[in-house]
């Protein structure tokens, strides 16, 4: 520590004269240097990536060969099915980690550290949610990926493939708000998942991900018709296959802007009375 | 207002469901000197340095930092303000390198602005050859100096060091006070909390005594000492027959109370200033006395409450709750 004794290197910032916010964009720039910050994370931490790696290997492979023969008469027509409808669910999934992680984040202190920084207050929030977007994209290359593999074709074109793939990317981006309201209000991190799983199931399983509407009772289709997961898969479908699109593309945009809308005022407005 | 005032606070007031965390606290701190936050755990001297750097908005009262209230006004205060503290940490899965450049990035000194600063700062506290490793790796001497390196990045003009050496060994502690001594030299005002008054008095201008949410004392080190005691100094002759003689010698070089054994074969004597301490070891050489034990210390923080409130402070860890935003 022989250095310590030197002059500091500090120039003392001047307390008054000094105009707040000089220059523009703030919430966007500390919002990206904060995602740089998760992706480095997540780079030091590739276990971490297991849920948006192995998950949907393991869904696809187990439910092709379980079900594919019963439920669709071969394998094959079933994952065409199925791809698009596990690529929904696992992004879905996958967004329960940003409530994980944030809420271990938090009770180490970082975040302390930026509530005393001149940043947007809610800026590291948003840069954790925008960070995440890495994973999103993960899940869908590793679904598609292992689809390939087992022998899922697209059948439309690479530009609508894209957008598919784009959408899902979106909806998990949109959704991550209501993991991250939900790991402001509850204690610890395994209460998170705990609750987000509660959350999630019912929207994956009762959906048209595994199975077509038409086959449920008439009292669960009302809800698969609602239901945000529905639209999302019914798009990526129509995206990657070319079956009738509908409106789900606007179903599920207008659930977008809906989870943005409300799970993150409620978010930022929870992580500001945070202590 | 008073202008020389840096830190500035009056009469707050927090409260945590039952726990009253502070009850009314001044503090006053002008520029370029150190205050000195002295109290047991549960004192609320985090609480007030939570405020005063506004991460906590008081129940009661008021506080400004550079003049500007830290409620009003917080994201001006948070322009000029370094916090350091177990809560107020870095992030561990990022190198040291990371760490700096990431907050020069947040506070807006622009990507080689950001860089320069964090390999400045890396130097000064002796981190370079750690820099590329992930905080996590970091001993706890480090990862302290990490810490602090961390709230100096937008070189700021206020400090908080709440606890900046609770856990650190004797000469890591050391280390530290230099630190924070080359702050002052630099201009920076500076509060700093502790639990011993060993270390508010080697850095601190002021010292103020916090318990159980009130200011108890507020005094310069030597007025605190003056009311609570000085040093004293304590021996212990490896040969208990000569504890007479010893207690002779211990009285003549001590400030004039009657050298007491306060534990079985140690002598303690009050003393007024360090010579005492080289002229009792010469005197015991001439007396041909050997001794195998020989310190000068500072009343303990029991011993501070003990004369202040005349309870001890260890008393209350089991009747209160420890500080509720710790």
């Amino acid at each position: 520590m022989s250095t310590l004794t030197d002059t500091a290197p500090t120039r003392s910032r001047a307390l008054s004269n000094s105009a707040p916010n000089p220059r523009p964009f703030r919430l966007v720039r500390h919002s990206l240097a904060l995602a740089k910050r998760s992706l480095i994370k997540t780079w030091r931490t590739p276990e971490a990536l297991i849920d948006v790696t192995l998950q949907p290997v393991l869904f696809l492979i187990i439910f092709v060969y379980v079900f594919g023969g019963a439920v669709a008469g071969s394998t094959h027509d079933y994952l065409q099915f199925l791809l698009p409808g596990i690529l929904a669910q696992t992004i879905a999934t996958g967004a329960i980690a940003i409530g994980v992680n944030l809420n271990t984040d938090i009770a180490k202190g970082i975040f302390d550290r930026f509530r005393s920084l001149p940043i947007p207050r809610s800026a590291p929030l948003v840069g954790a949610v925008l960070g995440d977007v890495v994973r999103y994209v993960i899940v869908t290359v590793s679904t598609l990926a292992i689809g390939y593999v087992m022998g899922f074709r697209i059948d439309t074109d690479l530009f609508r493939a894209i957008a598919g793939c784009l959408l899902a990317v979106l909806f998990a981006l949109c959704l991550s708000w209501l993991p991250v309201l939900v790991s402001m209000k509850v204690r610890t991190a395994g209460a998170v998942q705990g609750v987000m799983f509660a959350l999630i199931m019912p929207l994956s399983f009762a959906s048209n991900v595994f199975v077509g509407a038409d086959t449920l009772p008439g009292w669960m289709q009302a809800f698969v018709d609602v239901n945000p997961m529905t639209h999302l898969v019914a798009s990526v479908r129509g995206l990657f296959l070319g079956t009738p699109l509908g409106n789900h593309v606007w179903w599920t945009l207008a659930w977008c802007a809906g989870f943005v809308a409300v799970f993150m005022p409620l978010a930022l407005r929870a992580y500001r009375k945070k202590i | 207002m008073t202008a020389d005032l840096v830190i500035e606070a009056e009469g707050l007031v927090k409260t945590f469901g039952k726990t009253r965390a502070l009850q009314g606290v001044d503090l006053a701190v002008p520029r370029g000197t150190v205050l000195g936050v002295l109290g047991p755990n549960g004192a609320g001297k985090t609480t007030a340095v939570r405020i005063l750097s506004t991460l906590l908005t008081p129940d009661g009262g008021t506080a400004r930092i550079g003049g500007f209230d830290v409620v009003r006004d917080a994201e001006r205060v948070r322009q000029s303000i370094g916090l350091t503290g177990q809560y107020a940490s870095v992030d561990e899965d990022l190198t040291g390198r990371q760490n700096l450049e990431l907050f020069g990035t947040l506070l807006e000194l622009g990507r080689s602005g950001a860089r320069r600063r964090a390999a400045e700062l890396l130097d000064w506290f002796d981190l370079t050859d750690a820099a590329n490793r992930p905080a996590k790796t970091y001993s706890g001497g480090m990862r302290r100096r990490l810490d602090l390196a961390a709230s100096l990045v937008g070189s700021p003009d206020v400090i908080f060091l709440d606890e900046p050496t609770t856990g650190l060994d004797p000469a890591k502690r050391e280390d530290m006070w230099d630190v924070v001594r080359s702050l002052v030299d630099n201009g920076s005002t500076v509060l700093l909390t502790t639990q011993y008054l060993e270390e508010a008095d080697a850095l601190a201008d002021a010292i103020t005594v916090i318990d159980h949410g009130r200011v108890i004392a507020h005094d310069t080190p030597e007025g605190l000492k003056r009311v609570v005691g000085g040093q004293t100094l304590e021996v212990r002759p490896s040969d208990p027959a000569q504890l007479p003689r010893t207690a002779e010698i211990l009285t003549q070089v001590g400030s004039g109370a009657q050298a007491d054994e306060v534990r079985k074969g140690v002598l303690a004597v009050p003393v007024t200033d360090d010579a005492a301490l080289t002229e009792s070891v010469a005197r015991f050489a001439t007396a041909g006395i050997a001794v195998t034990e020989l310190s000068l210390h500072l009343p303990s923080l029991d011993e501070v409450f003990f004369t202040l409130t005349g309870r001890t402070a260890s008393e209350d860890d089991t009747t209160r709750p420890t500080e509720v935003a710790a």
